[in-house]
C-alpha cells in the first residue's frame, strides 16, 4: 500500500482509539480531580458496560439498532447506579484515605470481574453494529461504524464539557474540587457530590465500552487495557485536568495508530510507556495539571 | 474411682481387642475394596481464560467418552472418573493445577489442554511428578523434543504435519504467493516455520508474516501489511478476539478484489460462521481437525460421536443452537480417553506404581483404525516422538456451511523424527 492511504488509515484507526481512549480516560480524570481517589477499578466498570450491553441488546427486541440504541442508553445507567453504591457503601466509609481506596478498588476491579464470569461466562460474545455500512475508498475499506463512534464520542465529550462549565452540577463539581470543606460549608452536600462524580466516572467507561463493543466483543478480561491506557493519558495529561486529558488521549490514541501501524503495536506501547516516564520526570504534575500547592 | 479388680477386662484393652479383630477381618476387604477403586484422571481444563470454549467442549467430549467407556466395563474392570481443574489458560495455573492431581488427588494419569504455553509450562512439572501427562493441544512441542518422556500427544496431530500435509493443495488449487498471519506465540510460530517451509519445499513463496500480539483486540491497522501481489492469504488466530480478525478482513477487502483465503478453523472455533459481518468468508477455505457440519457421506461412527458429545449436524450444542462446538479440535480428548484405556489395559496398569509401564505401552501402540474410539479417523502413533498423525480435512465455506473438498492422507503428513524419547530416562 502506498504511503499516503497507509496514513490514511492509521490516522482513522488512531482517531477511534483516542475517541474511545478519551472517555474512558476522562471518567477516571474526573474521578480524581474531584474525590482525589485513584480508582483502580476504572477498567472493570468499562467491561461491566460492555457486557451489559451485551445482555441488553439481547434482551431488546427488533432490529439491531434498536437494541444498541437500548444498550446504549441502560448499560452506563446501571454501571453509575453500580458505581454510586459503590461510593455509597465502601468509599465513603473509608473517608476516600487515599491508600484505602486504593486497596478498595481493587478489591472491586475483582469483584466485579469474577461477578461477570459467573454471571456472564467466559466466552467472548459480540454485540451487533446498529448499521452495516461500509466506507469503499479507492485503497482500501473501513467500516462507516468507526466514524459513528468518533462522532458520538465527541458529542458526549462536549456534553460532558457543557455540563461542568455551563450547569450548577458542574458549578458544584468545581467548588468541591477546588475545597471540599469550604464548599460543604456554603450548604453543598459534598457526599452526594461525591457519589454523583463517582457514578459519572464509571458510566463514561460504560459509554466507551458500548460504543466498542460491536468491534471489539464483550469479555470479562477486557479491563486491563483500558484502565492501563487511562491512566497513561491521565498521568501525561495531569490528573484531574479534563483539557489535558482529551489531549493526552489525541495524542496516546493517534501515536498508537501511526506507530502501530508503520512499525508495531509494541513498539507503540513502548513509546507511550517511555512518554509517561519522562513526564513522570520533568512535568510530574502532567502537560495541564497545575502543580499542588 | 475404683481401681479395676486384677485380670478383669478394661474397657480400654476391649476396645483394643475388638479394634484388632475389625482390622483384621477389614483386612481382605480391604485389598478388595482398593482393586475395584476408580481409575482417576485429571483433566486440566480451560474453563476460564481466554481458551473458554475449547475447555467447555473438551469436558463435554471427555463426559461423552467416559460414558462408553463405563458402560463397557471401565478400564481393567475398574469404573474410571475424571476430575476437572481449571486452568484459567494460564501456564502457572496449569502446573499448580497437575500438581494438585498428581500429590492431592491421586490421579493415575492427566489430560493435557490445548494452548501450546500452558502444556509447554506444566509438561516440566508432570516429568518431575513423574505423572502420565496426554496433552490435546496440536503444536509441534512434543514432537520436537522439547518435552520429556511423560508428556505425549496421542489424539492430535500436530500442527506441523498439518501445514505439511495440506499445503501442495494450497499451492496447486489457491495460488503460490502466500501472506501468513498468526498469533505471536509459540503456536503461531510452529504455523510460521512448518508452513514456510513446507510452501518452499513445493515451489511456492510465503511473501509476508504478520504476527499479532496475542493480546490484539483490532486488527485492522494490520492489514495494509498484506502485500497487493498477495494470491493466498493464510490466517490462523485465537483468542477472543477472532471475529473481529475476520469482520475487520472483510470490511479491508470488501467486495473489491482480494486473494484466496485460507484460513485454519482455529480462527473460529466456537463461532458460527453464520455471524454477522462473516459473509466476507463465504467462498474461502478452512483446514478443519474435524468436519463440523454432517458431510454427505459421513463416516459409519460419526452420529454415535455427534449424539455422545451433544452436537447436531451444524456443529452445535444439541441444547442451545447458538453454542457452536470447538469441533475441529475436541476429538482429540475424546480419542486420548480411548487410548488411555487401551494403554492401561496393554500394560495392565493397577496403581501409580505401573505409571512407567502404562508410558511404554502408549509408546509401543503404532496403527489406529477408525472405530468409534477415533472418530476423527484413522491414525498412526509414532512412539519415538510420542506424536499420532491423522487425516486432515480441507471444507469450503459454500451455502451457509462448510463442505468437505479435500482430504489428505496419513502419508502426506509424515516427517523425519526429530527425538527419540524411548531413549531417555524415565
Amino acid at each position: 500500500m502506498d504511503f499516503g492511504p497507509f496514513l490514511l488509515l492509521a490516522t482513522m484507526e488512531g482517531l477511534v482509539m483516542a475517541a474511545v481512549l478519551a472517555l474512558t480516560a476522562s471518567g477516571l480524570s474526573l474521578v480524581f480531580g474531584v474525590m482525589r481517589v485513584v480508582n483502580v477499578a476504572h477498567g472493570e466498570f468499562f467491561m461491566l458496560g460492555a457486557v451489559l450491553a451485551w445482555f441488553v441488546a439481547e434482551a431488546a427486541p427488533g432490529p439491531p439498532w434498536l437494541g444498541f440504541m437500548a444498550a446504549l442508553a441502560v448499560a452506563p445507567l446501571l454501571v453509575a447506579s453500580v458505581a454510586a453504591l459503590a461510593d455509597t457503601l465502601i468509599l465513603r466509609r473509608l473517608n476516600y484515605e487515599p491508600e484505602a481506596t486504593i486497596v478498595a478498588t481493587i478489591g472491586l476491579l475483582y469483584i466485579l470481574q469474577q461477578a461477570a464470569l459467573t454471571f456472564y461466562g467466559p466466552d467472548a460474545r459480540p454485540v451487533v453494529a446498529p448499521f452495516d455500512w461500509r466506507i469503499q475508498l479507492p485503497w482500501f475499506g473501513w467500516s462507516g461504524y468507526k466514524l459513528f463512534v468518533i462522532a458520538a464520542a465527541c458529542a458526549i465529550l462536549t456534553g460532558l464539557w457543557l455540563l461542568l462549565s455551563r450547569t450548577r452540577i458542574g458549578l458544584v463539581m468545581r467548588a468541591t474540587q477546588y475545597d471540599s470543606e469550604t464548599a460543604r460549608a456554603f450548604g453543598i452536600d459534598v457526599d452526594r457530590v461525591y457519589a454523583g462524580v463517582f457514578a459519572l466516572g464509571a458510566a463514561l467507561a460504560a459509554v466507551a465500552a458500548v460504543l466498542i463493543v460491536p468491534i471489539q466483543q464483550a469479555h470479562y478480561l477486557m479491563g486491563g487495557d483500558p484502565l492501563l491506557l487511562a491512566f497513561i493519558v491521565v498521568i501525561i495529561g495531569g490528573l484531574g485536568s479534563l483539557r489535558g486529558t482529551l489531549v493526552a488521549a489525541l495524542l496516546i490514541g493517534l501515536s498508537d495508530g501511526i506507530i502501530g501501524v508503520f512499525f508495531s503495536p509494541t513498539v507503540a506501547k513502548i513509546i507511550a510507556t517511555l512518554f509517561v516516564a519522562m513526564v513522570l520526570i520533568l512535568r510530574p504534575q502532567g502537560l495541564f495539571g497545575r502543580r499542588p500547592a | 474411682m475404683r481401681p479395676d479388680p486384677i485380670g478383669a477386662p478394661t474397657r480400654r484393652r476391649v476396645l483394643q481387642a475388638g479394634g484388632a479383630l475389625a482390622a483384621s477381618a477389614a483386612l481382605p476387604g480391604f485389598v478388595q475394596a482398593q482393586t475395584s477403586e476408580p481409575i482417576r484422571l485429571g483433566f486440566q481444563l480451560h474453563r476460564t481464560g481466554i481458551g473458554a470454549a475449547y475447555g467447555r467442549w473438551y469436558e463435554r467430549a471427555a463426559k461423552g467418552a467416559l460414558e462408553i467407556i463405563n458402560a463397557e466395563g471401565g478400564i481393567n474392570g475398574r469404573p474410571v472418573e475424571i476430575l476437572f481443574e481449571d486452568d484459567g489458560t494460564d501456564p502457572r495455573r496449569g502446573a499448580e493445577v497437575v500438581e494438585k492431581f498428581a500429590t492431592q488427588s491421586n490421579c493415575d494419569a492427566v489430560l493435557g489442554p490445548l494452548f501450546s504455553h500452558v502444556v509447554v509450562g506444566t509438561a516440566p512439572r508432570a516429568g518431575e511428578l513423574r505423572i502420565p501427562y496426554l496433552v490435546c493441544s496440536e503444536g509441534n512441542h512434543v514432537a520436537s523434543g522439547m518435552l520429556n518422556r511423560w508428556t505425549l500427544q496421542p489424539g492430535i496431530t500436530d500442527v506441523r504435519s498439518q501445514v505439511q500435509s495440506m499445503a501442495p493443495w494450497v499451492l496447486a488449487n489457491l495460488g503460490k504467493k502466500v501472506t501468513m498471519v498468526f498469533p505471536d506465540y509459540a503456536f503461531g510460530h510452529d504455523h510460521r516455520d512448518s508452513f514456510t517451509q513446507a510452501i518452499a519445499d513445493q515451489g511456492g513463496e510465503v511473501i509476508a508474516q504478520i504476527a499479532i500480539p496475542p493480546t490484539e483486540t483490532s486488527f485492522t491497522r494490520y492489514m495494509p501489511r498484506i502485500p497487493r501481489e498477495t494470491e493466498v492469504l493464510y490466517h490462523v488466530m485465537v483468542g477472543p478476539a477472532v471475529l473481529t480478525f475476520v469482520k475487520e478482513l472483510g470490511e479491508f477487502y470488501g467486495t473489491g478484489a482480494r486473494p484466496e483465503i485460507f484460513g485454519f478453523i482455529d480462527s473460529l472455533e466456537g463461532v458460527d460462521i453464520n455471524s454477522p459481518g462473516l459473509e466476507f468468508l463465504d467462498g474461502s477455505h478452512f483446514w478443519e481437525g474435524h468436519c463440523r457440519y454432517l458431510q454427505a457421506e459421513p463416516g459409519a461412527h460419526e452420529a454415535a460421536y455427534r449424539d455422545a458429545v451433544g452436537v447436531d449436524g451444524n456443529g452445535a450444542s444439541r441444547a442451545d443452537a447458538r453454542d457452536v462446538s470447538t469441533y475441529g479440535h475436541m476429538f482429540s480428548p475424546w480419542e486420548t480417553l480411548f487410548i488411555i484405556k487401551a494403554g492401561m489395559e496393554a500394560s495392565g496398569y493397577q496403581s501409580a506404581d505401573d505409571r512407567q509401564a502404562f508410558v511404554e505401552a502408549i509408546e509401543a501402540m503404532t496403527d489406529m483404525p477408525y472405530s468409534i474410539a477415533h472418530p476423527q479417523g484413522p491414525k498412526v502413533f509414532n512412539g519415538r516422538t510420542h506424536q499420532v498423525f491423522g487425516l486432515q480435512y480441507i471444507t469450503k465455506v459454500q451455502n451457509g456451511r462448510m463442505d468437505r473438498v479435500h482430504t489428505t492422507s496419513i502419508e502426506d503428513g509424515l516427517y523425519p523424527d526429530q527425538v527419540d524419547y524411548t531413549t531417555q530416562p524415565f
